[in-house]
């Protein structure tokens, strides 16, 4: 009896995956416990979380693709919708809507465009894949526009550029012509190119993301202001040298210079506490998952799960870079949390929900095969 | 699934199914190359620029504050405490760190700094509280948190009020005002304060020696301060100890020959005698003849070194070692052991003192009385001028400058002691008989107290001598031979007569104890010569006689009272202090107490001219 029922709890289950998935958690625990000061709560919060996201990753595993594929209309549409309701009955924080209080907490619909699209543009491709023209490319496009438009008017630059590099990344492995991502690179980079050197922010950009641009470039032209997070950041990870100053040792990270410590700047914490070799270990970690994802990808029996595993796996690397980009001072501040590591239940939930879904796509490759 | 049923749109399919080789490799260099990136900036981060960062960091956390040693303790020879230090709070401030807030204003409750350099606003009522606490005046508060140097910018360290006790300073930091700080600092105690001021001097506000001991033996007695690095969180306020601490190494005991109850004897006789021969002033020396230690030093007037008032440097001078007199007669044992020793006379040797004066080269050297034909020992006894000087012209002048120099005239005694005075001892060759003649009762020589004393020690210890040392020994120093035992012998024995009824020395006797020594009145050196009401009255003797331990040399500075004469102004010090010490020390009488005649107070005076 226990044993069918251990049969059936890993029958979905992709061993790898949940191997590092787990690795990461415990990374996640020990740093939380130290970046928080050694804040019991704080870590058995993060815990709970860890363990709700689990089983939502053991459900969502166990969804047959063809039902993820039905859902992939509905949940894209109820994104947007919640997205509608966001800039209409949204809550403000901070000086940007980006959440909807729904009685008992408050959710970020943008977390959840974060899965709904690469499944929406993964089952419209795979709806057309037999006979894909550039017509389905620019319905794709619009399909990212339209959500994305949404979160920037929030105003947050950040999930905006990252929901919009997961769409991408479906496009990509659809066959997205190499000249058309050439061309569009380029108009990215002159666009941002004309945004932070033509004063062209007040208009386009809200001014405080302006500024993190332009402080990101040099960040000492403003040590004191928005050139505060990078320093701070870059100055933790810095003193961490080869082997770091030890867990609980950091000293930048306890007195309370590391803003943010727990959340998006928790890689100061890491970097500050291991040193050189922790940092190269915990990318070798998060290479690993994406390998995995990659690899599931690569298995995958249908376009459907080749599209939306890849976009999964590559926008989980996105999240890391952009994080670690950040805090060590080689991308601008955009609030993103380090996946799977920082505090905050919102995006370890849809990071789980994802990896459900990469496990989905794996067990279905081997019923194929049985 | 919706696999495709048409052969054509299959193919297709499969073709699609497989992703392009270009995509894989693109998209597998792009991962490798941005986890390079972030391996690449982790690696200029962490290594090549982990010095600056981490000082960086440290500027922004850490504050390096001196850790006190505590000051080495000064004790006697049986380890009572002659200077102590005891643990004070210093508080101090830091300007660059705190903002006065206007009147009215105070700082809203959770204030958090912009960034770490911001100063925290500090309120006029916290202002108040920290006048209080400190005891100052609230414009000498504000005004001290307001310094400002001449850049513009405020310095990080000011001295509020230094030197309290910790249970004050304890409530100027229960106060948690921003930018307060207390320090530990020690502030050295005196218990035998005037006592003992000239040989151990005094540290200044920071600790450091100014004078006698204090100063010789900084190094030993400061120890090396360590240092606290402290981290200081965002808001400034200090959090905890980092590990980096270097613990200070206390200063060591220095433990002196001195002997604290002889101290204050000596000292407290030699205070009422220069009171009652209105003097100017005066020092007194103990030395342990077997030794050559130092059991008590000390000099009048003298100052209390607890005091941080101002002190009159006429007050600091250690007479007994950085002031040089001319000695009389106190010179005339060493003048007549030198002659025995020659062997071209002995005790018995008439001498003719004929006229009581004798004039040489236009000057006249003159005595109290007309002796007439005197003993050598009775030159000694009666401290003939005229007699002394017969003895030493029919010496070799030589054969002098060899003993005066092996007793230690002419050089400095080497204690240890700062500003030791030398004395005057001229080459022989330039001697001419005229001064081989006055030389020899004391006259164009000079000598410290500590020279004479030490000179003494000849007399007292069979005839050695031996350098002075103010730290405890444990065996002797070697000495050196200046004088043959039977030489001494015979001249211990005639300065034992000297304060015998008949002699110069009769108040400086001691009851139940054989008393040797040698009184000296000199005419002072004053502008264009020697002055005529200006004496220096000494007396310098050692006891018991029998088998002697201690040597006291007193010397009065211009007593202006009724007498002027070595054995009057300094032989009762001489007495008592001697008296006293032998009895301290539990040295066996050797004088039967029935049969000595002391002196009582209409006992004549003997006077002396030298």
């Amino acid at each position: 009896m226990i044993k069918r029922l251990w049969e059936r709890f890993k029958q979905p289950i992709d061993p790898w995956l949940l191997l590092f998935t787990l690795l990461v958690f415990v990374v996640s625990a020990v740093l939380l416990y130290s970046a928080s000061n050694q804040d019991v709560d704080r870590v058995s919060d993060k815990l709970t979380f860890m363990g709700i996201s689990l089983v939502l990753m053991w459900c969502i595993a166990n969804i047959r693709q063809q039902t993820l594929m039905r859902l992939a209309l509905p949940a894209y549409l109820v994104g947007v919708l919640l997205l509608l309701a966001v800039e209409f009955f949204g809550v403000t924080s901070h000086g940007a809507t980006r959440w909807l209080n729904i009685g008992i907490t408050r959710i970020q619909p943008s977390e959840l465009m974060r899965i709904a699209l690469p499944l929406m543009l993964a089952w419209y491709f795979h709806l057309h894949e037999v006979h894909l023209n550039w017509r389905h490319f620019v319905v794709g496009a619009l399909l990212i526009v339209v959500p994305v438009g949404l979160i920037l008017k929030q105003p947050d630059l950040g999930t905006g550029l990252l929901i919009t590099s997961s769409g991408f990344y479906v496009l990509f492995f659809a066959g997205l012509s190499w000249r058309l991502i050439a061309a569009g690179a380029a108009a990215f980079g002159g666009l941002a190119y004309v945004v932070t050197h033509w004063n062209l922010c007040i208009n386009i950009l809200h001014e405080y993301q302006c500024r993190r641009v332009a402080t990101m470039l040099d960040p000492t032209s403003d040590p004191l202001g928005a050139g505060y997070h990078i320093i701070q950041g870059t100055i933790a990870i810095g003193s961490g040298g080869w082997f770091g100053k030890g867990w609980l040792a950091g000293t930048q990270t306890h007195l309370d210079f590391i803003p943010e410590r727990t959340t998006d700047f928790i890689f100061a914490v890491f970097g500050e506490e291991f040193g050189l070799v922790g940092n190269a270990l915990l990318l070798l970690l998060y290479l690993l998952v994406i390998a995995r994802g990659l690899m599931i990808s690569h298995g995958a029996s249908t376009t459907f799960g080749r599209l939306l595993a890849g976009s999964i796996a590559l926008n989980f690397f996105t999240y890391v870079f952009v994080n670690m980009g950040m805090v060590s001072g080689i991308l601008p501040v955009v609030g993103v949390p380090l996946p799977l590591i920082s505090y905050g239940g919102t995006s370890m939930v849809s990071i789980l929900a994802s990896f459900g879904l990469l496990m989905s796509i794996q067990r279905d490759r081997k019923l194929m095969k049985g | 699934m919706n696999a495709p049923t048409q052969p054509r749109t299959r193919q297709r399919f499969v073709q699609q199914l497989k992703l392009e080789r270009w995509r894989v490799w693109f998209i597998l260099a792009g991962l490798m190359i941005l986890f390079g990136v972030l391996i690449a900036r982790g690696f200029f981060l962490q290594i090549m620029d982990e010095g600056f960062l981490q000082q960086q960091g440290e500027a922004r956390y850490a504050r390096t504050l001196k850790l006190e040693a505590n000051r080495g303790m000064i004790t006697d020879r049986n380890g009572e405490p002659l200077a102590i230090s005891t643990p004070v709070q210093s508080v101090w401030v830091s300007p660059r760190s705190v903002k006065l807030l206007p009147p009215g204003q105070k700082r809203p409750a959770g204030w958090e700094p912009s960034s770490e350099k911001e100063p925290v606003p500090m309120s006029r009522e916290e202002l108040a509280q920290l006048a209080k606490a400190v005891d100052m005046p609230v414009k000498v508060v504000e005004s001290r948190l307001s310094t400002s140097r001449k850049s513009g910018d405020k310095p990080d360290f000011v001295w509020l009020k230094r030197h309290m006790a910790p249970q004050d300073a304890k409530k100027v930091l229960e106060l948690n005002l921003p930018g307060v700080y207390a320090q530990t600092e020690y502030r050295r105690y005196y218990p035998a304060g005037e006592v003992t001021a000239h040989i151990l001097g005094f540290t200044n506000i920071d600790g450091k020696g100014q004078e006698g001991f204090e100063l010789t033996r900084q190094d030993m007695l400061a120890g090396k301060s360590g240092s606290r690095t402290v981290i200081r969180d965002r808001r400034g306020f200090i959090v905890e100890d980092i590990s980096t601490i270097i613990p200070p190494k206390d200063g060591e005991t220095l433990t002196l020959s001195i002997d604290r109850r002889i101290q204050y004897l000596a000292y407290r006789e030699l205070k009422a005698a220069v009171e009652a021969n209105k003097a100017l002033g005066g020092g007194i020396v103990v030395l342990d003849a077997r030794t050559g230690e130092v059991l008590a030093l000390a000099n009048t007037p003298s100052y209390n070194p607890n005091s941080r008032a101002r002190i009159d440097p006429a007050r600091r001078r250690n007479r007994a070692v950085t002031d040089l007199y001319e000695p009389g007669s106190t010179m005339k044992p060493i003048t007549i052991a030198t002659a025995l020793e020659s062997g071209k006379v002995t005790p018995s040797t008439v001498i003719d003192t004929t006229g009581g004066a004798m004039g040489m080269a236009g000057y006249t050297i003159k005595d109290t009385h007309n002796y007439g034909a005197l003993t050598v020992e009775r030159v000694l006894v009666k401290s003939s001028n005229v007699g002394t000087a017969r003895i030493a012209l029919a010496q070799d002048r030589e054969f002098l400058w060899q003993h005066y120099d092996a007793i230690g005239f002419g050089q400095p005694p080497r204690t240890g002691f700062p500003g030791e005075a030398s004395g005057k001892l001229r080459a022989w060759k330039t001697w001419r008989p005229v001064e081989q003649a006055t030389m020899a009762y004391g006259y164009g020589i000079s000598v410290s107290l500590m020279q004479m004393a030490r000179a003494y020690q000849v007399f007292a210890t069979d005839g050695e001598i031996r350098p002075v040392t103010f730290t405890k020994q444990v065996a002797p120093l070697p000495g050196k031979r200046v004088f043959s035992p039977e030489v001494v012998r015979e001249v211990r024995l005639m300065m034992e007569k000297a304060t015998q009824p008949g002699g110069t020395g009769t108040r400086a006797q001691v009851v139940g104890y054989r008393v040797a020594g040698k009184t000296g009145t000199a005419k002072k050196v004053g502008v264009g010569g020697y002055t005529e009401k200006r004496y220096v009255g000494s007396f310098v003797g050692f006891a018991p006689v029998s088998d002697p331990r201690l040597i006291v040399a007193v010397m009065i500075d211009e007593p202006h009272g009724d007498s002027y004469y070595g054995g009057t102004v300094a032989g009762p010090a001489f007495s008592n202090v001697m008296a006293g010490s032998l009895r301290m020390l539990g040295v066996p009488p050797d004088a039967p107490t029935d049969n000595i005649l002391l002196p009582g107070q209409d006992e004549p005076e003997v006077p002396e001219e030298t």
